[in-house]
């Protein structure tokens, strides 16, 4: 398999430094840009597997550079920004962001982010099966199971864990999975999300206050990591 | 009482006040006069000036002065209702009435103003030694995991061929604790002025207790810390509406705060319940908990225990407090009668059980 290649666009020189020492060594390519500017043109000249976005660029407001790269590239998109809260957190994932990554981030965790993003993009619909350590689900057949055993779901918990599964290793924002389980209407209703992510961690975690598989991203969504590759 | 009065009148209702006391006190004495003597009136009415002079502003007390001088010639020196003076001792008599009544004044004015310029000194003061304790404690705070990223880096680049490579994982193992305990510093920082600033707005929304606590607990627990914590909460506690962010802050700090200060193999516990809608979350351990002399300041901004070894700015606990009052609740902190220090945490909430 080729080196996948990743954009940096950072306009910090350390940050863009440490980033490409661990990206390389991680067998990645890199290029990278310091201006919004810069981004856009290394980004449309030759198209990465994958971009890493500052927030507080020099020349323009991340978030918009996020918008404008949105409208032509379909690659994953991860931010990694001071920035910490909620909100922008929410609106970059809103505006097409794979991840967020607040700095000062951990790399063994921004490697796996990377390693998620990139294989749910390279990812074939027709594969449709989560294969992991002790939990599989399929979603042709609609059928999960943990440890060999089947797992019984109401309806509304296994359409949560099958977008889940879709979105392997995503955040879904609170308002993104009220609106694609519950319908418009129930986008203030966070209760209802909250109620169920327990019941489903209690029929496919090990312990569910200890949760491997359904993580929360605290304030922002959720996020499913199958553990698989 | 006398900053009191004058904190609680205007300008304008001291002159009303005084005057109005000065022709009160005047009646009643006009009422009297036959049966004290006009002498004695001169001493009422100088003990009204003075009166007035400790509780209020010099004009109204000036005026005040004069006003009874007048008074007291026409209506109670003889002969009564001129202005004249029949008797040189009456003259005299008037004159240091007069006297009496202008020192009186200008002495209380100047005492007072001496008095308002020692406070404002003190305050001063305070203010000073509160910037040199805030300098004092972040220049060690913030200057000792710099300079052990420093030395510890200067160390790694020296290329001294005697260093081994267990040497070598010993700094970077030196550089990561000291670049967390950085991080952590500057988040109090940041949270500190985000409530000073009173930008503070919670945002509430329904959170489950249980999943806060153990991903708290998880969090604490990456940094290889020798204390144990256990989680005492009812596994079908409600939901509570609340901001998860501040909460898990306060629950942070707290825990983090225990870990910071207890010794290795202490026990720390994270309970809840809630009454009716009333959130009470207990954080406890079993180490040496808090002199009962000091339990009233580890709140405040910059406080730190006096035998305190290291390890915090003295703000965590004040980002506890002032984020517990941003939710509209309290918190608490005593001793257990084995040893060891409780806080306990109560916030008002919405809860809701929700069956599936």
């Amino acid at each position: 398999m080729n080196k996948a290649e990743i954009l940096i666009i950072d306009d910090e020189e350390q940050i863009r430094k440490l980033l490409e020492i661990t990206l390389k060594t991680n067998n990645y390519n890199v290029t990278h840009a310091s201006t919004a500017k810069e981004g856009t043109v290394v980004a449309s000249n030759h198209p990465p597997d994958l971009v890493i976005l500052d927030l507080g660029l020099p020349d323009k407001d991340g978030l918009i550079v996020l918008q404008e790269l949105r409208q032509w590239y379909t690659n994953p998109v991860i931010i990694l920004s001071v920035q910490s809260s909620e909100d922008v957190i929410i609106r970059a994932l809103d505006s097409g962001a794979n991840d967020y990554l607040t700095k000062p981030w951990r790399s063994g965790e921004l490697l796996a982010r990377i390693r998620s993003a990139l294989r749910s993009s390279t990812q074939e619909e027709s594969e449709p099966i989560i294969n992991s350590e002790d939990l599989q689900i399929d979603l042709q057949s609609r059928m999960v199971k943990r440890k060999g055993e089947l797992v019984k779901l109401t309806t509304t918990e296994y359409s949560l864990l099958a977008l889940f599964a879709k979105n392997d290793g995503k955040v879904l924002t609170h308002q993104y999975l009220l609106r694609a389980i519950w319908g418009p209407g129930f986008i203030n209703q966070s209760q209802y999300l909250r109620v169920f992510i327990a019941q489903i961690r209690k029929k496919i975690e090990d312990d569910p206050n200890r949760p491997e598989y359904l993580l929360t991203e605290s304030g922002v969504g959720y996020r499913f990591i199958s553990k698989q590759g | 009482m006398s900053n009191f009065l004058a904190k609680k009148l205007s300008a304008q209702q001291q002159y009303v006040v005084s005057l109005l006391f000065i022709l009160l006190v005047s009646g009643v004495c006009f009422g009297i006069a036959p049966l004290l003597g006009y002498r004695v009136i001169a001493f009422i009415l100088l003990l009204c000036v003075s009166l007035i002079a400790v509780s209020f502003d010099i004009l109204p007390v000036l005026i005040s002065a004069v006003l009874s001088a007048f008074i007291w010639n026409y209506f109670f020196i003889p002969p009564r209702f001129t202005f004249r003076l029949g008797a040189t001792e009456d003259v005299i008599l008037f004159i240091m009435y007069f006297v009496i009544a202008l020192i009186n004044a200008a002495l209380t004015y100047k005492i007072r103003q001496i008095e308002k310029a020692s406070r404002k000194k003190e305050e001063k003061v305070n203010t000073l030694k509160l910037y040199d304790t805030l300098l004092h404690s972040l220049s060690h705070e913030l200057r000792t995991p710099i300079a052990t990223i420093i030395a510890a880096t200067d160390n790694l680049q020296s290329k001294n061929e005697k260093l081994s490579q267990e040497n070598k994982d010993q700094l970077v193992t030196e550089i990561a604790k000291a670049s967390f305990r950085l991080n952590q510093q500057v988040e109090n920082l940041l949270n500190m002025s985000r409530l000073e600033s009173g930008f503070i707005k919670p945002k509430k929304d329904w959170c489950d207790i249980n999943e806060l606590a153990y991903s708290i607990v998880k969090k604490i627990e990456e940094n290889k810390i020798t204390q144990r914590i256990t989680i005492n909460i009812n596994p079908n506690m409600p939901l509570v509406k609340t901001d998860k962010l501040m909460l898990e802050q306060i629950i942070y700090n707290l825990v983090n705060n225990a870990v910071l200060h207890t010794k290795s193999n202490s026990h720390i516990d994270i309970s809840a319940v809630n009454h009716a809608d009333i959130l009470q979350l207990i954080i406890e351990d079993d180490g040496d908990g808090f002199p009962e002399s000091e339990i009233e300041n580890v709140f405040d901004k910059f406080y730190r225990l006096q035998y305190s070894k290291s390890g915090g700015t003295g703000l965590g606990l004040s980002i506890v407090k002032g984020f517990t009052e941003a939710l509209k609740g309290n918190v608490i902190l005593g001793n257990l009668s084995t040893g060891g220090a409780r806080f306990t945490i109560e916030i008002p909430c919405e809860t809701t059980y929700l069956k599936v």
